[in-house]
């Protein structure tokens, strides 16, 4: 993990790093990838993908409408609201 | 050089909004008249410490409508998160199907120029739709009515090559969508959504131009329309020398043209991975074929059928499987008068002006198939003509009654009575000696305006091959 690579996942996740922070990420990522390198060298061949961990197969809903918070009351937390709608800072395209 | 040296490649991308009361993830309703914010939750508004569960219906409308795409379905799909940000898209991600998608490698086949024609289905996945923003310059306004609202996005190949089939492929989803009522196929709406990626290359070229995105388009004339533009457009650039820009455009009708949106310098980086919040959908062998077994009978098929086993014709058998409404209401008038061509007459064209004429819809209509295929047998028995067949359909439309009955009532049924016909025939050559003599000295023709007098006097209910065999035999001698 080179810092290029980590300053472009950082602007995709939207972080500003200062040089500082930059430096100590790039360090921590790169011992994570070696960490992950070294699982991926033990040999899987002849072993199914594992799809998902627990023994639970589906979990699901009916398809049944339930109100359950108000306009008022989902729009307590935000910062700014315009009558029912949340408002936020111009989206540029 | 010009544009009949280059073929475009097209392929279409269709967000179908399925038609379930609740979202995908949460309870909330998923009506389009909502008022603002009305149907958001804490789980639609991405609040922290919620958790998505699957609406079950929602599989089950992506199996049939995949089936009806004939597509493989997968035994096991997962979610994945969609990873970008946007104001109307609260979590940061959307949840989304990236490498396991629902449904795989299909087809549908559209009706062109005569025959039909078939079109690849890559995929087709599940997703949440995203909230809805509007723009007023130095602020945004959000609406998460929508966020959550299930969409099956089906993928076609880079099969079509014209504007005409670009059109008929979204019409023919569209068509196959409403038959399976799993959307009500809206484009003003939204609730159907097509984009669409076209890029063009030399004619005989194997590899493919760069692709223009043409983003939401409300209506198949003007995907048929942006198509053409767009193709013009794109061959222009190539011919002088430009290169075409990866980016989305949009399609403005009132100018027909289409202009760019933003451009796609990096190739987006959306970081799929699987959510951890949700399981992976794993079907049985059981439920997939039981959905397979309880699918209607698709669009191209009836189509095929009205015209190999009924004889209609092609536009007939097109209008009638046009909507699965109006091909159940055929087929119904069809069972009781045992008359295919007459029925498939009346649905078009008696019916439907009736219909347009009042803003009915046939599923609405008044005169339920039943009664109208009643109507077809008077006719075919000979008890009503034709014309006083169309005057009791209007009758008909407020009076509940069978049609035989108001025929009795309204004294409508045709005279099928040769002596009381005769009589009639005998009546109007007697008191036009002047006509009779014409046509007796070789002017045969004038036997219309007696055809006329006969009608005319038995109040339409003369039967006219009737009145024509009796009025040669009594013209013929003195």
């Amino acid at each position: 993990m080179n810092s290029e690579s980590i300053k472009k996942t950082a602007q995709l996740a939207k972080l500003a790093l200062s040089e500082k922070e930059l430096a100590e990420v790039t360090d921590q990522l790169g011992l994570i990838l070696q960490h992950f390198q070294k699982i991926s060298e033990i040999p899987t061949d002849n072993i199914e993908p594992l799809l998902t961990p627990t023994e639970i197969e589906n979990f699901w809903r009916e398809d049944v409408v339930q109100q359950e918070l108000s306009p008022e009351e989902i729009l307590q937390n935000a910062p700014l609201s315009q009558g029912h709608l949340f408002k936020v800072p111009p989206v540029v395209g | 050089m010009s544009s009949n040296q280059y073929e475009a490649v097209i392929g279409i991308e269709t967000h179908i909004q399925l038609k379930t009361k609740s979202k995908i993830f949460c309870a909330d309703a998923t009506n389009f008249e909502a008022s603002d914010n009305e149907n958001a939750s804490a789980i639609s508004a991405g609040m922290p410490g919620t958790l998505p569960v699957l609406n079950k219906e929602v599989v089950e409308m992506a199996i049939r409508t995949g089936l009806a795409l004939n597509c493989h379905i997968r035994k096991d799909s997962v979610f994945s998160r969609k990873n970008y940000f946007y104001p109307d898209l609260p979590k940061g991600y959307q949840i989304s199907q990236y490498d396991k998608p629902i449904c795989e490698n299909g087809f549908v086949e559209i009706w062109l120029n005569g025959k039909h024609q078939k079109v690849s289905i890559t995929r087709a996945h599940l997703e949440e739709d995203a909230g809805k923003s509007t723009h007023f310059g130095d602020y945004t306004l959000i609406n998460l009515n929508r966020a959550g609202v299930p969409l099956l996005e089906v993928v076609s190949g880079p099969d079509m090559h014209t504007a005409q089939e670009a059109a008929e492929y979204g019409r023919t989803i569209r068509q196959i969508v409403r038959y399976l009522d799993v959307c009500d196929g809206n484009l003003e709406e939204g609730s159907l959504r097509c984009d669409v990626n076209i890029s063009v290359r030399k004619k005989g070229q194997q590899t493919l131009g760069t692709k223009v995105e043409i983003k939401n388009i409300n209506s198949f004339r003007f995907i048929e329309k942006a198509v053409e533009y767009e193709f013009e457009r794109q061959v222009d650039a190539v011919e002088s020398g430009q290169k075409i820009i990866q980016e989305t455009r949009l399609y403005d009708p009132d100018k027909n043209r289409t202009f760019s949106m933003r451009t796609k310098e990096d190739a987006e980086d959306y970081r799929y991975f699987p959510d951890p919040d949700l399981l992976p959908v794993i079907l049985t062998d059981e439920k997939i074929s039981s959905h397979k077994k309880n699918l209607p009978e698709m669009p191209s098929v009836k189509m095929q059928r009205f015209m190999s086993q009924l004889e209609l014709g092609e536009s007939d058998a097109l209008f009638l499987t046009s909507e699965k409404n109006i091909a159940d209401y055929f087929e119904n008038v069809f069972l009781e008068s045992n008359n295919a061509k007459s029925s498939a007459n009346w649905v078009t064209t008696e019916l439907m002006r009736e219909l347009n004429s009042r803003n009915v819809k046939i599923e609405d209509s008044p005169v339920e198939a039943k009664r109208l295929g009643q109507l077809i047998q008077l006719i075919d028995k000979k008890t009503i003509s034709g014309k006083i067949a169309k005057t009791l359909l209007i009758e008909m439309w407020t009076n509940s009654k069978g049609p035989e009955e108001i025929a009795k009532e309204k004294n409508l049924t045709a005279l099928n009575d040769s002596s009381q016909v005769e009589k009639i025939v005998q009546q109007v050559i007697d008191d036009n000696p002047d006509q009779a003599a014409e046509y007796r000295s070789g002017k045969t023709k004038i036997i219309g305006f007696f055809v006329g007098a006969v009608m005319k006097a038995s109040r339409g209910q003369a039967q006219p091959d009737l009145v024509n065999q009796l009025l040669l035999e009594k013209l013929k001698g003195p």
